[in-house]
C-alpha cells in the first residue's frame, strides 16, 4: 500500500522535545514566513509569559520552551494557539527594536574570490554585482550554526545560485558568503560551500565582550565597499555603524 | 588559600560544564552543559549541594590531577578507575582530597563521560551567564596540563551511590517531533525495529548511530529547512546516518526523525534498540 507523508498546513505547533513547542510559519525558505516568526516571536516575548524559559526564531519557525516539571504542555499550547489565531502573522510588518548596521565590505580579488563568477551567475558584471549588495538591505533572518553567525536575506530570486558542489577548504572569520537568496557573514574561518564574495573585519561572536552577540534577528545590514587595504583589522565591531530603525 | 585543582595530565576533551546556558538559542549559541545530567546530579547528591554547580567532564579519558588546600571530590558518571595517591578508591562516591594529594583517573570502562565535582563546585569564570565551556563554538578555551581550577571548598566525603543505570545496551524511547510526518510508516517502523551501535565518530554535538542496514531518508531529504534544535532531537543526515544531538548540537539542514528521551551516554559498540512511543500528538 502507497504510504504518502502528510502535508502540513501552516502555521502549525509541533512538540520538539519534553519542555518546547515549536510554531512553524513554512517549510520553505519565504520572507514572508521569516517576517511571521519574528512578529510572533516578539509578541510571545511582550506578553512575558511566566512558564516560557527562552525563545528563539529559526528562519521560519519559533521555538518556546518551557521546564515540563512545572508547566503543563497542553496548556501552554493552547495559550499559542490562542495567540497564533489572534493575528495574520503572515501579512505583519517587522517588530520594533531592530537596528540598522552598516558593515565595511572588501568585494572580489582575494577578499572575495568568487565574485566574478557568481556575478556571471546572476547575470551582471562585478561592478554591477557589487552595486547591487550594497544598494539592498538585508535582513538578518536567523542567527544560527556558529555564534551570532546571521543567514541573511531575502536577496532578488536572480540570486537564487547554488551552493558549490565542492567545498572551499577554509575562508577566513568575516567572509561574505552567497548563495540560495542569502547571505552569511561567518563567525569563525570554516570549509563552506557556499561562495565567497567579499570580507568584512566584523566580529559576529565577541564572547569576552558586553555585547557578545551583536546582531539580534530581524536587524536590518548594508553593505558599505571598501578596498582590501581600508578595511580595519578584524575583530569587534570593524568599522560597522549601528542605528535604531524608527 | 582558596583551594584548586591543579590538571597535571588530561585527555583533549576535559572541559568544566554545568547545566548550561538560558537565552543564548536566538543568537546561535546552544544551552551546552554536561552530556550526561544524571552524572551531574548523581555528585551534587554525594557531596550535598546544589546540582547546578560546575563539574569537570572528562570524555573518555581520565586525568591526573593534584589538590592545592583540601576539598571533597565526588566521581561520577561513565566509569573509570581512580586512584588517590596510589591507593584505589570508588566509583559513584565521594572522598577527601587533602593538599598535595594526587589523583589518578584512568579511561572509561562502562560509558562515554565521566565527571569530577568538587565540594563547592569549580569557580572558573562565568561565560554568558554558565561556567559550561564549548571550546568548538569559542566558549572558554581548552583545557590543559598545568592550568588550576579555583574550587569552591566544603562538600563531605566516605558515602557512595547506586547510579541510574544508563550505560549499557537498551532500549531509547522516542517522541515524535516536528519533522517525523516526513518520514514514511515503513520507514518509521524499520527505523524503530533497527539495532543501532553508538559510533565512535561521537561527541558534545552528536552521537553518531551506527548500523547494518540501509541509511533512513525523508521525503524532501537534503532540502529541509534549517530548524531549531534541541539535545535529543534525532537527525538524519544526507548519507542516511542517524545522529542524536548532544549538548553543543548546532543547527543542521537535516530531517528529523524524533527525539530521544534520553541522552545517548552509552558506551561505544554497546547496541540501542529503539522504539517509537507516541507520547504526544503532533501538533
Amino acid at each position: 500500500m502507497p504510504d504518502t507523508p502528510n502535508v502540513p498546513e501552516f502555521p502549525l505547533i509541533a512538540p520538539l522535545g519534553l519542555g518546547g513547542w515549536l510554531v512553524r510559519f513554512g517549510d520553505r525558505p519565504d520572507d514572508a514566513a521569516n517576517r511571521a516568526a519574528l512578529s510572533f516571536r516578539a509578541a510571545i516575548d511582550a506578553a512575558n509569559w511566566k512558564e516560557v524559559a527562552e525563545t528563539a526564531t529559526a528562519l521560519a519557525s519559533v521555538f518556546v520552551s518551557f521546564d515540563p516539571m512545572v508547566t503543563a504542555a497542553d496548556a501552554l499550547r493552547h495559550k499559542l494557539a490562542m495567540l497564533l489565531a489572534e493575528r495574520d502573522w503572515m501579512g505583519q510588518g517587522l517588530p520594533a527594536g531592530r537596528r540598522r548596521w552598516t558593515i565595511p565590505c572588501a568585494f572580489g580579488g582575494a577578499s572575495g574570490p568568487a565574485l566574478t563568477d557568481v556575478a556571471q551567475q546572476v547575470g551582471l558584471s562585478a561592478d554591477e554585482a557589487i552595486t547591487a549588495l550594497t544598494q539592498t538591505p538585508v535582513r538578518v533572518l536567523t542567527l544560527g550554526f556558529a555564534p551570532g553567525q546571521p543567514y541573511l536575506g531575502t536577496l532578488p530570486p536572480e540570486w537564487d545560485i547554488p551552493r558549490q558542489k565542492t567545498l572551499t577548504p577554509m575562508v577566513p572569520a568575516g567572509a561574505l558568503v552567497v548563495a540560495v537568496r542569502q547571505l552569511i557573514v561567518f563567525t569563525a574561518s570554516t570549509p563552506t560551500g557556499w561562495q565567497h564574495i567579499g570580507q568584512t573585519s566584523f566580529g559576529c561572536f565577541r564572547p569576552d565582550s558586553d555585547s557578545a552577540f551583536p546582531l539580534r534577528a530581524g536587524d536590518e545590514v548594508v553593505y558599505r565597499a571598501v578596498s582590501a587595504t581600508d578595511l580595519p583589522p578584524f575583530g569587534g565591531d570593524g568599522g560597522a555603524i549601528c542605528e535604531d530603525l524608527p | 588559600m582558596t583551594p584548586a585543582l591543579k590538571l597535571i595530565a588530561v585527555g583533549p576533551h576535559v572541559t568544566v560544564q554545568d547545566t548550561g546556558r538560558l537565552r543564548t538559542l536566538a543568537f546561535g549559541l546552544s544551552r551546552g552543559g554536561a552530556a550526561d545530567r544524571y552524572a551531574l546530579a548523581e555528585g551534587a547528591a554525594l557531596l550535598g549541594q546544589a546540582a547546578d554547580l560546575a563539574v569537570l567532564e572528562l570524555a573518555g579519558m581520565g586525568g591526573t590531577f593534584m589538590a592545592r588546600g583540601a576539598f571533597c571530590v565526588a566521581l561520577t558518571g561513565a566509569v573509570m578507575s581512580a586512584e588517590i595517591d596510589g591507593t584505589p578508591v570508588l566509583w559513584n562516591a565521594c572522598h577527601m582530597l587533602q593538599d598535595g594529594q594526587t589523583l589518578c583517573i584512568g579511561p572509561a570502562r562502562h560509558g562515554s563521560y565521566g565527571y569530577l565535582s568538587v565540594g563547592g563546585g569549580f569557580l572558573t569564570p562565568t561565560l554568558l551567564g554558565a561556567r559550561s565551556m564549548n571550546p568548538v563554538a569559542g566558549v572558554g578555551t581548552p583545557l590543559e596540563a598545568g592550568d588550576c581550577l579555583p574550587v569552591g571548598g566544603g562538600g563531605r566525603s566516605g558515602l557512595r551511590l547506586e547510579p541510574v543505570a544508563r550505560f549499557g545496551s537498551g532500549t531509547l524511547r522516542v517522541l515524535p517531533g516536528p519533522q517525523t510526518d516526513l518520514f514514511t510508516k515503513d520507514m518509521l517502523s524499520r527505523f524503530s525495529e533497527t539495532t543501532f551501535r553508538r559510533d565512535p565518530r561521537s561527541n558534545r554535538q552528536g552521537a553518531r548511530l551506527a548500523q547494518d542496514s540501509d541509511g533512513f531518508s525523508a521525503k524532501g531529504g537534503l532540502s529541509v529547512l534549517s530548524d531549531i534544535i534541541v539535545p535529543g532531537d534525532i537527525q538524519i543526515t544526507g548519507d542516511g546516518t542517524p545522529f542524536v544531538l548532544m549538548p553543543d548540537g548546532w543547527r543542521l539542514s537535516a530531517a528529523r526523525v524524533g527525539f530521544a528521551m534520553r541522552s545517548c551516554a552509552g558506551r561505544t559498540g554497546r547496541t540501542h534498540r529503539r522504539i517509537a512511543l507516541p507520547v504526544c500528538g503532533p501538533g
